[in-house]
Formats: structure tokens, sequence, C-alpha cells
């Protein structure tokens, strides 16, 4: 393995690694604060219990979340010292608000899992509003320092080096919008139809359960609104990418050919070398709709790029078909789920809208680990789009391998312990106290007292 | 006004300080849950995990706030020194990323099984390493051995931190933290006597081990680190600042064995603060001794300028927010400097809003 190969290795499992988490942490404190705020307004004791099972499970992903989150601020210059010293000074920026908004969702979270006891009921749900509220731009500021560098902008360039620099336009870089928009939405989407199956597989266990019914309403909700926007930002992303990274947009949908009136690749298996799509279906001018709102317009193929410019096609374009279908399926189900309620006046039993929520669980996730390939992997060989390649911005530290091993073992037994944990504390656990019926005397954080 | 990259670095500065202070507590916390031991074994576990439980992940953020200005405002130095000392930040992270899995996953997992009890022993072990690594990166930065040439490390990956000074600040660091960390312990269990006992001798022991430290950096650095020696010891703030540093120290040391553990605390932070701040400058003008300094590694001052303005602006959230955190945990306790009677109140466990 290169040191090239190992450097982005350790990167790429790193980043999909994290990018779970940190979505978690972005998203649980929604439905925290709203099933809290349903206890305030009802009194009804089933919203409290929730809310706290919850935190449980928020508490631990939020640790896990945070010291990914640390291991990757370093591993920027760990692995690619040449991209922070020429782009630090522009989107440090983003990063250090990053710091101050990771800073009070710490505070706010560790007042949130341990102050249920020692603050009032308005001071401890404003501390979950607070949670949610940094968790969201927290996420936001870091995916702008992402964006700058699919779209590098606030500098002008002088024999390789930037000059004039200018770090709040390289903040609100043009693909800053679409980019956050997207990631943000993704998180809540992924969650909320992680934590809906997960409470649907125990209703199905447990089928009276007034407690895992309230759960998947409050969850599908949130899971149906994201469902319905990610489309929306979807096509702002793909209208984006047509007129600024025609690279990226040619890989992810395998078009080969500059043409007008450009046919829609779905599926399929790219082959670079006969540059032929095989087994995709077309759909005719669908391309040019899509990416133009205009069946006529054209479109740049990867033939216009020069061939060391290049992302790799078949990666790209299958990430981003897992992606895209993957939300539709999402949106399908929340939806099958909404005419279910609206029919029935009630949330849906119905066996079949069962087993496709559950199915969906994993799914968000997949969608997101997809898309982060698209954006990562379509951007190749560049590291700053256009301007610094990946193989020029490496550590000439030797020996990479060792650090990326090291740090798979590692997150791969951090991932099993984490299941594990989740799995005895979120779902074994509870169902022996609900048998009980004890109190909880364990004086664990973050449960006493329910 | 100084430069602005005089007050980068200088916010840089305080936001260690910050993170040895409060982040380092966490970690000698968790070498005393290893060296736990005699009849109230238990009990010195139990108080040291409520004491972190609800503030070690706010602690934490305080080093990725001195990365980020590292690598905003210093973007050269950053990349030399996780390039010169890629092995121990690695190693320090592996620290950092099973310290804080552990710690919760013991937190959350059913008490008293065997399960359990291995998560501890985990944090525990976790807790101890990591200080020394993070030890044998100041060394390494220090030392004067990491070797730039025209923006490219030269003395390989090794040389600066597998070295007697770097190892000798390693267990500096080390005792340090866990100094701190057993006189925090003493406030927090003010109400169990015996077990404040524990930690009063604990912290006694930790300062008789730091002054044996102290002398070894000393001595040691006068061949192996000579430009922080020469700057420790001959600039014009040399002696007020090691003389104020002593009498801190001395003064930490009174306060334990007479038993005044609010002033004992006070002391032992303002000790904290005042060797970070003697290093500091001993380091100054450079960031890596003696090949990056901090002119030469500073950021367009545009950059350096929106920093300081972010850095003003967090810090107006920041402090009203550490402040709520450390007043709903450890009540008014948090904020006595020195013992006078009757305040040794317990935090209250009422609704406070």
């Amino acid at each position: 393995m290169s040191d090239l190969l190992a450097a982005r290795s350790q990167m790429a499992m790193s980043l999909g690694f994290h990018i779970i988490f940190a979505s978690i942490g972005i998203a649980m404190p929604l439905l925290m604060v709203i099933a809290e705020g349903m206890w305030l307004r009802t009194g009804n004791a089933t919203y409290l219990k929730l809310a706290k099972r919850w935190a449980k499970g928020t508490a631990i992903l939020f640790a896990v979340g945070a010291v990914s989150g640390t291991v990757l601020s370093f591993e920027l210059g760990l692995l690619w010292p040449h991209f922070m010293e020429w782009a630090g000074p522009l989107i440090g920026m983003p990063f250090s608000l990053e710091g101050f908004a990771f800073f009070t969702e710490a505070i706010f979270l560790g007042i949130y899992l341990y102050g249920w006891e020692r603050v009032g009921r308005r001071a401890h749900w404003f501390a979950g509003w607070m949670v949610a509220l940094s968790g969201v731009l927290s996420g936001i500021f870091v995916v702008m320092a992402n964006a700058w560098m699919n779209q590098p902008t606030g500098f002008d360039l002088v024999d390789g080096q930037p000059v004039n620099i200018d770090p709040v336009a390289a903040m609100f870089n043009p693909a800053a919008f679409q980019q956050t928009l997207h990631m943000t939405i993704a998180a809540f989407l992924a969650t909320a139809f992680a934590v809906a199956a997960i409470h649907t597989a125990l209703l199905r266990r447990d089928s009276e359960s007034d407690f895992h019914r309230k759960a998947i309403a409050i969850a599908l909700s949130v899971g149906l609104v994201a469902a319905i926007l990610q489309p929306i930002s979807g096509d702002i992303s793909a209208r984006f990418l047509a007129d600024n990274q025609p690279a990226k947009l040619a890989a992810l949908e395998a078009q080969w050919q500059t043409e007008a009136g450009a046919s829609l690749t779905l599926g399929g298996i790219p082959d670079e070398e006969s540059q032929t799509t095989r087994f995709g279906i077309e759909i005719p001018y669908g391309l040019s709709l899509l990416a133009h709102h205009d069946p006529d317009a054209e479109i740049t193929g990867l033939d216009a790029i020069p061939a060391d410019e290049q992302p790799p096609v078949a990666i790209v374009h299958i990430a981003f078909q897992i992606m895209v279908g993957i939300g539709f399926t999402l949106l399908g189900v929340g939806l099958w789920g909404a005419v279910l309620a609206w029919r029935r006046r009630e949330l849906p039993t119905h066996p079949w809208f069962q087993r496709a929520l559950m199915l969906c669980g994993p799914l968000g996730f997949i969608a997101i680990e997809s898309g982060w390939v698209v954006t990562e992997v379509g951007r190749q060989p560049w590291v700053i789009y256009g301007i610094l390649r990946t193989e020029d911005a490496v550590t000439d530290v030797p020996n990479l391998v060792v650090p990326f091993v090291s740090f798979t073992v590692l997150y791969i037994f951090l991932a099993i312990a984490t299941a594990w944990l989740l799995y005895r504390q979120v779902v074994i656990e509870p169902r022996e106290e609900e048998r009980q019926t004890a109190p909880d005397t364990t004086g664990e954080p973050g449960y006493a007292g329910s | 006004m100084p430069a602005p990259e005089t007050a980068v670095a200088g916010a840089m500065l305080i936001a260690l300080i910050g993170y040895a202070v409060l982040g380092g507590a966490d970690f000698g916390a968790g070498v005393w849950d290893l060296f736990a031991s005699g009849p109230r074994r238990a009990r010195q576990r139990r108080i040291i995990s409520d004491a972190i439980g609800p503030i070690w992940e706010a602690n934490h953020v305080w080093l990725i706030l001195v990365i980020v200005i590292l690598f905003t405002g210093f973007p050269r130095a950053f990349a030399v020194i996780m390039t010169a000392l890629h092995i121990p930040v690695t190693l320090m992270l592996i620290g950092i990323v099973l310290r804080g899995t552990s710690f919760v996953f013991r937190a959350y997992d059913s008490p008293n099984d065997r399960v359990q009890r291995r998560w501890g022993r985990v944090f525990a072990i976790s807790s101890t390493l990591t200080p020394v690594m993070l030890g044998l990166i100041v060394g390494g930065i220090s030392s004067g051995k990491i070797e730039v040439d025209d923006g490219v490390v030269t003395s390989g990956w090794f040389n600066a931190w597998i070295d007697l000074f770097a190892l000798a600040v390693g267990g500096y660091t080390l005792t340090l933290f866990a100094f701190l960390a057993a006189v925090f312990l003493t406030v927090e269990a003010l109400d169990e006597p015996a077990v404040q006992d524990d930690f009063r001798r604990r912290a006694l022991a930790a300062a008789v081990v730091l002054g044996v430290c102290a002398l070894l950096v000393g001595a040691l650095s006068v061949e192996r680190a000579p430009e922080l020696q020469d700057e420790l010891l001959q600039s014009w703030w040399s002696w007020p600042l090691q003389g104020a540093t002593a009498l801190v120290a001395l003064g930490a040391l009174a306060a334990l064995v007479t038993r005044r553990f609010f002033l004992a605390r006070t002391l032992a932070v303002g000790q904290v603060a005042l060797i970070l701040l003697g290093w500091g400058l001993a380091l100054n003008p450079y960031l890596v001794v003696d090949d990056v300094t901090i002119a030469e590694a500073a950021a367009p001052e545009i950059t350096l300028q929106l920093l300081l303005g972010g850095l003003g602006a967090g810090a107006l959230v920041l402090f009203p927010s550490l402040y709520y955190l450390f007043r709903v945990f450890k009540g008014q306790r948090a904020f006595i400097l020195f013992d006078r009677r009757g305040e040794h109140r317990a935090p209250s466990t009422n609704a406070d809003d």
C-alpha cells in the first residue's frame, strides 16, 4: 500500500466513522427536545421517559463522535500538512467558530444529561435546545470548510500560492449553501428513520406499548419532513455542480460525452476502459432537464476533462445511485406511513409497513456514506478543486499503513463496543426494568428518577 | 496593542492553560482511578467519576480550540509539529479516544459486572498514558531538536521525542495533572473527610514527585534544551516569574498541610498557569525551537484579525456557559477561592432557575 493510499484510506475511514456519530449528534437532540416539549405540554410521563431513554443513547454516541472528531482535526495535519499550510488561513474561520459551537454543545449536553434533578424544567428544556442548535451549527461550520475544498474562493492565485486572501469570502463560498443544507437534512433523515426503525422492531415485540408508538410518531414526523426536503436540496446541488464542478457531475451521472439533450442513466456499471455504462436505464433528456431544467441544455461530459483530472467514474456513479435510490425509498416509506396514519387516524401498525420501516433503519446512514463518497471521491484528483492535488498535500512521514491499520482496528473495536452497549442499554435493560417495575436505584447519570 | 500574531499566540497559550487546568485535571483524576487503593477504593472511584462526568466533554474542547488556533493562525507550525511529532501525536489521539469512550461506556454500562470493570481499567490506563504523550510533544517542540529546512522537516520522526528531556517533560506533565486532580478531588470529597484525606495524601505525594520531576527537567534542559533553559533563566522576567511560581507552589503545599483545601485549589491552578506562562515566554519568539518563529509561521494579517474577532465573540458565549455548567454541577463551591468558615456547603440539588 503506497503512503498516499494509506493516508487517503485513513482519512476516509476516520471520516466515514465520525460522520455517523456526528449526524446522530446533530439530529438526536431535536428528537429529545420534541419529546420533552410534549411532556411539558401534556404532562404525560411517557414523553419524559422517552426523552430520557433517547438521552441515554445520545450520551454514548456523542462521546464517540466527540473523540473521533478530535482525531480528525489532528489528522488534517498528521496526514495533509501541505494542504493545511496552504488552506489553514483560508478555512480556519469556520473551524474556529465550530470550536465554540462544539463548546456550547458539550456544555449544554452535560447539563441536559446530568442535570435532570439539578435545574428546573424550563432550564433543562432550554439546555436541550442549545444542544440541538449548536449541534446543527457545528455541522454547518465543518461542511462550510469542506465546501471550500470543492469551490475554493477568497484569494488570488499567484505562483501557486494564495494572496490577497479573504477568509469571509472563503467561508461563504458558492458551494457552502447547498452542501450544508444537504448534509444537515441528511443527518435528520438518517437518524429519524433509524430511530423509527428501532422502535418499530421493539413495538412488534410489545404491540401495546404506548412508549414505542409515541417514539415512532415523533421520529417518523421528523423523518418525513427531512425526506420531503432532501430531493429539493439535491436538485439545488445537482444544478450547482453542473455550473461549477462539471467533472464531478459527469462522473456521478457517468456522462462520457459532452452533449445537448443528455439522457439520465439510472443504475448501470460504468466501464472506464470502454467509456460506456452497461445495464443502465436511459431516460431521454433526463439529465439536461435535471441539471439545467431545460431538455436541450448541454452537459459537459468526461471527454471535456483532461484524463489526469478525471475522478474515478465507477465508484462515484454507483455511490450516487445508491444515495438517490435510498433518498426516494425513504420518501416513499415516509409518505406511505403518512397516508396510512391519515386514513386510520392512528399510527400505522400495518405489518408490511412495519417491515419496510425496519428495513429503512440503516439506509439513511448508507446514503450519507455514499453521498460523502460522491463529494470526496468526485473531487479527486484534487484536494482543493483545480488547485492542489491530493498527492501533493500528503505528509512526508513514511509507513502510513501503520497508523491506518491502528486506527482501523481501534474504530472497529469501538463500533462493536458501542453497538453492544446500546443494545444492552437501550433495548435489553429497559425491558427488564419494565418487567420488574422497580424504581431506578442505580443512580446512573441521565437516568435518575424516571 | 501587541502585534496580531502575538495576540493570537497569547490566546493559544490561554486555551492551553484552560486545557491543562480543566482537561488536565480530568486526566489526572483517571490516574487516581488507576491508583485507587485502601478500604475506600470504591468511594474514591465514585467521587472521581461523579466529579468529571458532566464536565469532561466541555473540558476536552479546550484542546480543539488550541489546535484550531494553531492551524488557522500558524499553519506552518501546525504542519511542522504534526509531521515531526506524527508518532507521539497519534499515540496521544489513541489515548484520548480510549479515555473518552471507556469513561462513557463504564458510566452507562450495567454496574458491578466484569465488563464494566474492564472499561474502568481502560479509562485509568489511557488517562495515565495520554498526558505523558502530551508531555513528549511539548518537550519535542521545546528542545530545539526539530529541524526544518525550507519548510521540510529534516530531523526524522523519532529524534525530537525519543529523548531523555522529552521523557522527563512527559513525566512532569503526568505528575502535574495528577497533583492538580488530587487537589481538586479534596474539594469534591468535602463531605467525606476520610476520602478527602486520601486525596490530600495523594496530592502531597504528587507534589513531592512533581518537585523531583521539575529538577530533572531543569537538569536535563542544560544540555538537551539549551535555548529554552537560557530563556527561562536569563530573561528580564525570569526571576520574578520563577519566584512567583515557587511561592505559589509552596503556598499550595502549605495549604494542603494545613487543610485549607479551597486555597490549595486556587494556588494549584495558579501554579499550573504560571508554569505554562513561563514555558510560553521562554518559547517566544519560537513556536518550534528554534526553526519556526511566531512571526514567520503567522497567517496573513486579515486571518489573524478575524480569528481574534472570532475568539472574542466566542468567549462571550463560552464563559457564561462555562460558568453556568460549573454552577449547576459544582454549586458555589466551584468559585470559592479560599477557605472561610461556613462556606463548605454541598452543591444544592434543588432546582435553581
